[in-house]
């Protein structure tokens, strides 16, 4: 089970989600995708899509000023 | 298969959608898809097709723009009159998306290259306007089983259907072609422009859900509308046991040329 990094603070919707979901596919099911996300729009958004699309989101935590650390595995 | 920036951007829409996403996208993009016909049907199903990045887009059509077809076929422009459609139509969907290879074909589909042509596609669409090709189009996707869906327009009305190998065929629910000159063609009988959209766009979107997996195909179901009261119904129709190409004992096992449209005729 191999966990990946992901860079989405300079996105915007609905690039945010667009990208999560390019390297999501890349992995293997098991695998974890580490996205960093700033707050507000971003964070409210690319966490509960994930979950809808069917993705497991393991946890959110802050990771710096403005910006967290969503865990998703597929 | 690796998408560049620009292609994540251009199909951010698509790869959005959880039933088409990613790997979706990657199946359209390899996808190959031959539109018979570059006219009212033929016109929204390339510019949508190409829209979507179809990786290969077969057209054929022996005709040339003319003047009055501009009413409702929306992918030649006024400059195109007089140049052959498959070269108009290929110049609009380069020009919407690079990335699709476009394949003309300056003929005619007839029993002769019939065969040949449908053979290095996926998935087919009839954008012809007249009986004969119509049921020729849909015995040579039978015989060679081949998935293609069916389109028809007249007046304010549209039809519409799908074939995949061993559902209903064409001839299921339209046993043979009406006798010429029975039944005008929509330059006889005249058409409203935009329900030539309405019909190909559902063409279009049923080619993209065959290439993606996506949906319930309009297999086994008749859907059609009439633009003037805006009904549309979808009637179920079935596999025919005593269908001519697809039945228990066809008596359909080759190509024959189709007969003269009615149109045609008239204009002798
Ligand atoms: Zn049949």
């Amino acid at each position: 089970m191999a966990t990946y990094q992901l860079d989405i603070t300079r996105e915007h919707c609905p690039m945010t989600f667009v990208k999560t979901k390019i390297e999501l596919a890349k992995l293997k099911a098991g695998d974890t995708l580490e996205v960093l996300l700033s707050e507000g729009e971003p964070l409210e958004n690319v966490p509960r899509t994930s979950q809808e699309q069917g993705y497991h989101v393991l946890g959110v935590e802050p990771a710096g000023e403005k910006i967290y650390k969503v865990i998703i595995q597929k | 298969m690796d998408f560049r920036a620009d292609q994540i951007e251009r199909y951010s829409r698509h790869i959005l959608l959880q039933d088409i996403g990613v790997e979706g996208q990657e199946k359209i993009s390899n996808g190959k898809v031959l539109v018979i016909g570059a006219g009212g049907l033929g016109a929204p199903v390339l510019l949508y097709l190409a829209a979507a990045g179809v990786g290969r887009l077969g057209v054929i059509d022996g005709d040339v723009v003319d003047v009055s077809n501009l009413q409702r076929q929306v992918i030649h422009f006024t400059p195109d009159v007089g140049k052959p459609k498959v070269l108009s139509a290929k110049e609009k969907i380069e020009q919407i998306n690079p990335d699709v290879e476009v394949v003309a074909y300056h003929e005619f589909f007839t029993a002769d290259n019939a065969f040949d042509l449908i053979s290095g596609y996926d998935f087919i669409v009839d954008g012809t306007d007249n009986f004969p090709v119509k049921f020729l189009i849909n015995d040579a996707c039978v015989l060679g089983g081949k998935p293609f869906s069916h389109g028809g327009i007249l007046r304010f009305e549209g039809q519409t259907l799908t074939h995949l190998p061993g559902t209903a065929c064409y001839r299921c629910a339209f046993h043979s072609p009406p006798p010429p000159n029975a039944v005008p063609t929509c330059s006889q009988a005249g058409v409203l422009g935009a329900i030539a959209g309405m019909l190909g766009t559902i063409q279009a979107a049923e080619a993209l859900k065959f290439l993606t997996g996506t949906g319930d195909l309009l297999t086994n179901r008749l859907l059609s509308f009439q633009a003037k009261s805006m009904h549309f119904r979808t009637v179920t129709i079935r596999k025919n046991p005593h269908c001519p190409v697809c039945g228990e004992h066809p008596v359909i096992t080759g190509l024959h040329e189709a007969e003269q449209a009615a149109c045609e005729l008239k204009k002798r």
